[in-house]
C-alpha cells in the first residue's frame, strides 16, 4: 500500500496576523511556522498508524513550496513517513497546488491520498477535492474516522448535526479532521532519522492559477465590553433583548 | 447566462443554509442583470416550487432517490452538465459538509475559479472580487476570480435569508442513473438539535465548568434560547463533550448572531473560531480573563451563580415563569 500525505506550512496558531505591502502580503517577519495542524495531527498520524499495522506500507509526504518549507517537511518526516517530495513553487492558489500534487500522484501508484480538512491560514478546504477530480478518484471530505479492510475503506464523515458512514474502495482521496487520530510528538529517534530520509525536489508543471488574492483586511476592532455586575446578571438578558435585539 | 445555486437538503428537508445561498444567488443575479436558477438532486418532501420566494426562477431537479445517498463524483458530473447547459456564469454553494465535498471538484473539472467561505456579495464593478474569511477568522482576503465561470461557497450565517413572493418553475431533468463509487452505509443525526454551524445562538462552556456533570445549566440555557451548544478544545479533549462541539482554530469555526462563552479563558486559538460572532457575551470569574477584550457584554462572576440567574431571566422574558 502506498499513501501520499499532503503537508502544508502555516503560521503558528499564536502568530500575529498583520499585513505589509499595502495589505497585499502577510507580514511573515518573525513568524514561527508549523505543519498545518490538520495535516499533522490527523492526516499524517493516521497514515503512520496504518503503516504500523501494515509495515509494508509506504508513506510519501508532499508539499508545494519553496525551500523555506524544508524545515516543516523534515519535521513531518520526524513523525513518520519514508520519503518527502517538494514541488518547488510558490503555492499560488488551491487549483495550482492541487494540480501540482495530482501531476505527481498520477503515475505514483498511490492507494490513498490524505489531506487535512483545511489549512488554518487560507481556510480553503479545497485542495483534496480538486486532486480527486483531477485524478477522477472518489473524495471523502471531513473524515473523522478511517478504517481499512483489504481494499475497502469505511469512513465516518462529519456532517451538520450528525455523521455519515461510507464505504468506498481504494484508491481515493480523504480530507482528515479531529477524531482520525491522536496528536503525536516526534521522538529523538524520529528526529535523527528524518535527517537522512530522502527529500526530493521536483520542478513544477506549468499551471495557471484560477484565483488571486488582491488584498487582506483585518476585522474591525470591538467597541469595548459592557460589563454587567454579577449580582445583577439578569440585566444581561434585558440588554440582549432590548439593546442588541437578539432574543 | 445565469447564476446556479446548489440546493442542499437532508432527510427530505431543505437546509437553512440553502435559503441563505438562494437569497445570495438571487441578489447576485440582480446585481449582474441575469437570472438565478437552482439545482436539486434527489428527492425532498417539501415543495421545490416554493423556493421561488427566495428570488430564483427555475429549479432543475433530478428526482432520483439514489441521489439522496450523496456521492460527490456523481453530483459533480450532474451539476457540471446543468451548469454548462444553462451557461451558468456563477455557481453558488453553502460552505458546509456538502459544499466542501463538491465545489472543489467542480472547480477543477470546469476550470472555474473557486472562493470558499465567502462572507459577502462579490464586487463586480471591476472584475470579480470575493471577500472571504482567512486565518481562521483573524482576517479577510479579497480574492479575484480570473475565470469566466466562477464558483462561490457561502459561509453559513453570513448572508441574510431574503424571502418575498413567487414560485419557481420546477424542471425535471431526465438522467440515466449512475453507479456511485461511494456507498452510504448509515447516517446518524442528533435529532432535535440545532447544527452548530447553522445556529443563530451558541452557548459554549470551557474548563471553568469543572466537569461534564455540570453542563445542565448550559444545556438548559441553550434550549431556552433555541441555541446550539459548543465547548473549548480541552473540554472536548477530556471527553466532557463530543468532539463535534469543539470550536476554535482547530475545531469548528462559527459565526452566530450571539455567542455566549462560559468559563472559557479566551485563548487566541479559541477566539479564532468564534470572533466573527456578531455579539459575544463572556462569563468568567476572573475579571482579567483575556476573553473580555473580545466581548460585547461581560459578567465577571461565578458561572454556577450567574447561569441560574440568566435562565430565570429568559424564562421570565418568555413568560415561562
Ligand atoms: C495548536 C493549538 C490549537 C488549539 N486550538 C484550539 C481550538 O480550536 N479551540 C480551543 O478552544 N482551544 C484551542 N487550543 C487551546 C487553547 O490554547 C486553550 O488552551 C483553550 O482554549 C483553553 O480552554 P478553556 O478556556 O476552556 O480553559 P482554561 O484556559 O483553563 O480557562 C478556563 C477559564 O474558566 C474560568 N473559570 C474557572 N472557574 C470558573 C467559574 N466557576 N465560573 C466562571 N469561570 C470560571 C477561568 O477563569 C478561566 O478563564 C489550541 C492550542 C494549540 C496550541
Amino acid at each position: 500500500m502506498k499513501i501520499l500525505v499532503c503537508i502544508s506550512k502555516t503560521p503558528d496558531t499564536t502568530a500575529k496576523i498583520a499585513f505589509t505591502d499595502n495589505n497585499r502580503k502577510f507580514a511573515a517577519d518573525g513568524v514561527q511556522w508549523i505543519i498545518n495542524p490538520y495535516d499533522e495531527w490527523y492526516a499524517l498520524v493516521r497514515a503512520i498508524e496504518l503503516k504500523e499495522k501494515d509495515p509494508s506500507a509506504v508513506i510519501h509526504l508532499i508539499t508545494v513550496g519553496t525551500a523555506d518549507a524544508d524545515p516543516i517537511i523534515r519535521k513531518a518526516l520526524a513523525l513518520g513517513g519514508d520519503e518527502a517530495l517538494r514541488v518547488n513553487a510558490d503555492g499560488q492558489d488551491s487549483f495550482f497546488i492541487a494540480s501540482q500534487i495530482a501531476a505527481v500522484a498520477k503515475d505514483g501508484g498511490y492507494d490513498l491520498i490524505f489531506t487535512g480538512k483545511e489549512t488554518i491560514d487560507y481556510n480553503g478546504s479545497s485542495v483534496g477535492g480538486m486532486i480527486a477530480a483531477l485524478l477522477d478518484l472518489p473524495y471523502i471530505s471531513l473524515a473523522a474516522k478511517f478504517d481499512l479492510a483489504g481494499n475497502s475503506a469505511t469512513i465516518v464523515r462529519e456532517v451538520e448535526g450528525g455523521e455519515e458512514t461510507e464505504e468506498v474502495s481504494l484508491p481515493l482521496v480523504v480530507s482528515c479532521q479531529k477524531g482520525m487520530a491522536e496528536q503525536r510528538i516526534p521522538n529523538m529517534k524520529g528526529i535523527m532519522g528524518a535527517r537522512t530520509k530522502p527529500l526530493k525536489v521536483l520542478d513544477p508543471q506549468p499551471v495557471e492559477a484560477l484565483t488571486e488574492i488582491v488584498s487582506f483586511e483585518l476585522p474591525p476592532t470591538k467597541k469595548g465590553v459592557k460589563m454587567i455586575p454579577a449580582e445583577n446578571a439578569e440585566e444581561l438578558i434585558r440588554l440582549l433583548h432590548e439593546e442588541a435585539k437578539l432574543m | 447566462m445565469s447564476i446556479l445555486v446548489f440546493i442542499d437538503h437532508a432527510d427530505g428537508h431543505f437546509k437553512k443554509t440553502t435559503y441563505e445561498a438562494l437569497s445570495y444567488g438571487a441578489a447576485l443575479a440582480k446585481q449582474t442583470g441575469t437570472q438565478a436558477e437552482a439545482v436539486l438532486l434527489g428527492t425532498v418532501s417539501e415543495d421545490a416550487a416554493s423556493l421561488g420566494k427566495y428570488g430564483i426562477q427555475k429549479v432543475h431537479q433530478v428526482n432520483q432517490e439514489a441521489l439522496n445517498a450523496f456521492d460527490p463524483q456523481t453530483y459533480i458530473r450532474i451539476i457540471a452538465g446543468i451548469a454548462q447547459a444553462i451557461q451558468a456564469t456563477v455557481i453558488v454553494f453553502s460552505h458546509n459538509s456538502s459544499g466542501k465535498a463538491i465545489a472543489p471538484g467542480l472547480s477543477a473539472r470546469l476550470k472555474a475559479g473557486l472562493v470558499t467561505g465567502a462572507i459577502a456579495l462579490p464586487d463586480t464593478s471591476q472584475g470579480f472580487l470575493v471577500k472571504k474569511n482567512v486565518f481562521s477568522g483573524k482576517a479577510f482576503a479579497i480574492v479575484s476570480i480570473k475565470t469566466p465561470v466562477r464558483i462561490i461557497s457561502l459561509n453559513p450565517n453570513a448572508y441574510p435569508v431574503v424571502a418575498g413572493e413567487g414560485s419557481a418553475e420546477v424542471v425535471q431533468e431526465a438522467l440515466a442513473p449512475e453507479a456511485a463509487k461511494v456507498k452510504l452505509k448509515s447516517v446518524v443525526r442528533a435529532s432535535g438539535e440545532i447544527p452548530l454551524t447553522e445556529a443563530e445562538i451558541v452557548v459554549s462552556g470551557g474548563r471553568g465548568m469543572k466537569g461534564p456533570e455540570n453542563w445542565g445549566p448550559i444545556e438548559e440555557l441553550a434550549k431556552l434560547l433555541h441555541a446550539a451548544t459548543a465547548c473549548s478544545r480541552p473540554v472536548a479533549d477530556a471527553g466532557w463533550r463530543p468532539h463535534g462541539e469543539h470550536v476554535g482554530q482547530t475545531g469548528v469555526a462559527i459565526a452566530p448572531n450571539l455567542y455566549i462563552a462560559v468559563g472559557i479563558s479566551g485563548a487566541i486559538q479559541h477566539l479564532a473560531g468564534v470572533n466573527r460572532s456578531k455579539v459575544i457575551v463572556v462569563i468568567n470569574k476572573d475579571p482579567e480573563a483575556p476573553f473580555f477584550k473580545a466581548a460585547d457584554y461581560g459578567i465577571a462572576g461565578d458561572a454556577f451563580e450567574v447561569l441560574p440567574k440568566l435562565i430565570g431571566a429568559v424564562k421570565k422574558l418568555r413568560g415561562l415563569a
